[in-house]
């Protein structure tokens, strides 16, 4: 063993649990792929341009808190390390300055977080479509905001908050296509009550839609039939809104229809997982304290369920606590005092959830695409195409997989896999827990082989030890 | 595609280039952001159907933005930051065979 806790990712989850684990003894060590402390939602922020804080304001700079806390505890943290393989038995495989070295410890957390979903319709391969989320990454890491009008199309707080970020760095903002259908709004009233006992989060959003209403934005509601046009390049984008053809130019077409957990390293790790009927998306099972189906194995943040960053903050504290309670460094009191206020704390941010889950669920035609779009962006295959291999005997993505190579190309599958399986799942007349996933495999990306040279003679020696 | 919105540069500006272009970014800089600042719309000609890509996500997950970069292929431009005298390729179709060292 080289450590008690090996952590991956410095989300927010990634953070709090580096620093809990700290503070309880916990010899750690936090592996993460950037060059900087902070994941996807504070990404950068350790060193973000002065006015691109300003422009984000309190809600971004509260990474450098965490970023700050976790300096201070004394956590081994090794960024530009690529975590690649983790094996059943807990050691972990990791590529540094193409160097590929191996870790292992008796307790994991995996805080790998969330990615946007795909958002497949027509056109969505073309240059200048982009996710929605994608612009504010550009925009934390390198102050870069569009300089053509921008369309955004799709459903959630996320599409709102980039809209009036980019209409704060002076972007012009061609319009909002709203996607989510009217019958959203019936399903989330009923959630609204516990909504309205955590109300800070709904204050953002109508905060949000007034700024853009006040800007006089283009905005269109429970749109259909989107596509991007363009030849060789997005130049805007057409839809149905109110009985209406539409058409909006613009040279960046932002897409979004929420978030969801980036499974790869669970599903690399063969742990159970539930299919979630209000996110769409796949949650690895787990306990209070992150454990999952594998001992050790622990996950925190968004990689299990979608909450958002201060959830995860919450949980990752929770799984260091867990793994601390694990290695015996805590009794069950002292357990149960650590948790009782990160309980509380992640109790209070998941009430907003079912309302925002339900109000902003995805349309069918996007979990469900007409035959002729592509689902598959790296080997070009279209959704007809799954259907047409349902209907010749195919029973599951992976066997969808060798006869299309649907989910074999570079991006192994992490943006086709949720759509294929709901393909298959409603064309086989089945559930998508009973379809299920892509197999995943190491390496979770390709690496060099020269990178492997280093791990000759070491591989016995570290996970021996 | 994209424009920086640096008022007081606190980042050094550097070079590199791109197909035998120079092109100008920031240190820190990811080299996706470089190029979509530089005015580059498409990244690569894809190996199935040779239709250009440029990238969806900024966040690693996507692989549209895969670029060659000082002879190396296949590289994640997003995940990869723009340093000075960087040789850039823009890839067209699959990946070449790589010549034996």
């Amino acid at each position: 063993m080289t450590h008690d806790l090996i952590v991956i990712g410095a989300g927010p989850a990634g953070m709090a649990a580096a620093f809990t684990a700290a503070s309880l003894g916990l010899k750690t060590v936090l592996l993460d792929e950037q060059p900087g402390a902070g994941g996807q939602i504070y990404q950068n922020v350790t060193r973000a341009d002065a006015n691109v804080a300003a422009l984000l304001g309190p809600d971004y700079m509260h990474g450098r808190t965490l970023a700050d806390q976790m300096m201070r505890s004394g956590v081994e943290v090794r960024h530009g390390a690529l975590v690649w393989d983790v094996a059943r038995d807990l050691t972990v495989t990791a590529l540094q300055d193409n160097r590929s070295f191996q870790l292992r410890s008796p307790q994991l957390i995996a805080a790998t977080g969330a990615m946007e979903r795909a958002s497949p319709l027509p056109g969505w391969t073309l240059p200048g479509v982009l996710n929605a989320g994608a612009t504010q990454i550009a925009l934390k890491r390198a102050a870069a905001v569009p300089s053509v009008p921008v369309v955004l199309a799709g459903a959630g707080p996320l599409l709102l908050l980039v809209a009036c970020q980019l209409l704060d760095a002076g972007v012009v903002v061609a319009g909002i296509v709203e996607t989510s259908p009217s019958a959203n709004r019936a399903a989330a009233l009923r959630h609204l009550p516990a909504a309205l006992t955590a109300p800070e989060y709904l204050l953002k959003g109508l905060r949000m839609i007034r700024r853009l209403r006040s800007a006089r934005i283009p905005w269109f509601k429970q749109a259909t039939n989107l596509a991007v046009e363009g030849k060789t390049q997005a130049e805007a984008l057409r839809f149905s809104s109110g009985g209406r053809l539409h058409r909006i130019e613009a040279g960046v077409v932002l897409l979004h229809h929420g978030v969801v957990p980036n499974t790869q390293l669970s599903r690399l790790l063969r742990v159970e997982h539930d299919w979630d009927d209000a996110q769409l998306a796949w949650s690895p099972r787990v306990d209070t304290w992150g454990q999952t189906s594998l001992t050790g194995f622990r996950i925190a943040g968004d990689g299990t369920s979608i909450a958002g960053a201060l959830a995860a903050e919450a949980s990752g504290a929770l799984a260091a606590v867990g793994a601390a309670h694990a290695m015996q460094r805590l009794s069950d009191d002292e357990r149960h005092q650590r948790a009782a206020p990160l309980m509380r704390a992640l109790a209070r941010q998941l009430r907003i959830r079912p309302f925002l889950d339900a109000l902003y669920r995805p349309p069918e035609w996007i979990n469900v695409p007409a035959d002729a779009t592509v689902v598959c962006r790296c080997e070009e295959v279209t959704a007809g195409r799954v259907r047409e291999m349902a209907r010749l005997g195919c029973q599951g993505p992976n066997q969808t997989k060798f006869f299309s190579r649907c989910g074999m190309g570079p991006c192994q599958g992490r943006i086709c896999g949720l759509g294929v399986t709901q393909i298959l799942a409603r064309e086989l007349g089945k559930s998508p827990a009973d379809v299920g996933a892509y197999r995943i495999r190491a390496p979770l990306k390709p690496v060099p082989m020269s990178s492997l040279a280093s791990l000759a003679g070491k591989v016995h020696e570290n996970t021996m030890t | 595609m994209f424009r920086t919105i640096i008022t007081a540069s606190t980042r050094p500006a550097i070079e590199l280039r791109v197909d035998g272009r120079t092109i100008e970014a920031h240190e820190g800089d990811t080299l996706a952001v470089a190029l979509l600042s530089a005015g580059v719309t498409a990244f690569r000609h894809t190996p199935v159907s040779g239709e250009p890509r440029a990238p969806l996500c900024l966040m690693g997950v996507c692989f549209d933005c895969l670029v060659e970069v000082d002879g190396r292929q296949n590289v994640q431009s997003c995940m990869v930051e723009a340093q000075s005298g960087m040789q850039v390729r823009l890839p067209t179709g699959a990946r070449r065979a790589e010549e034996s060292a």
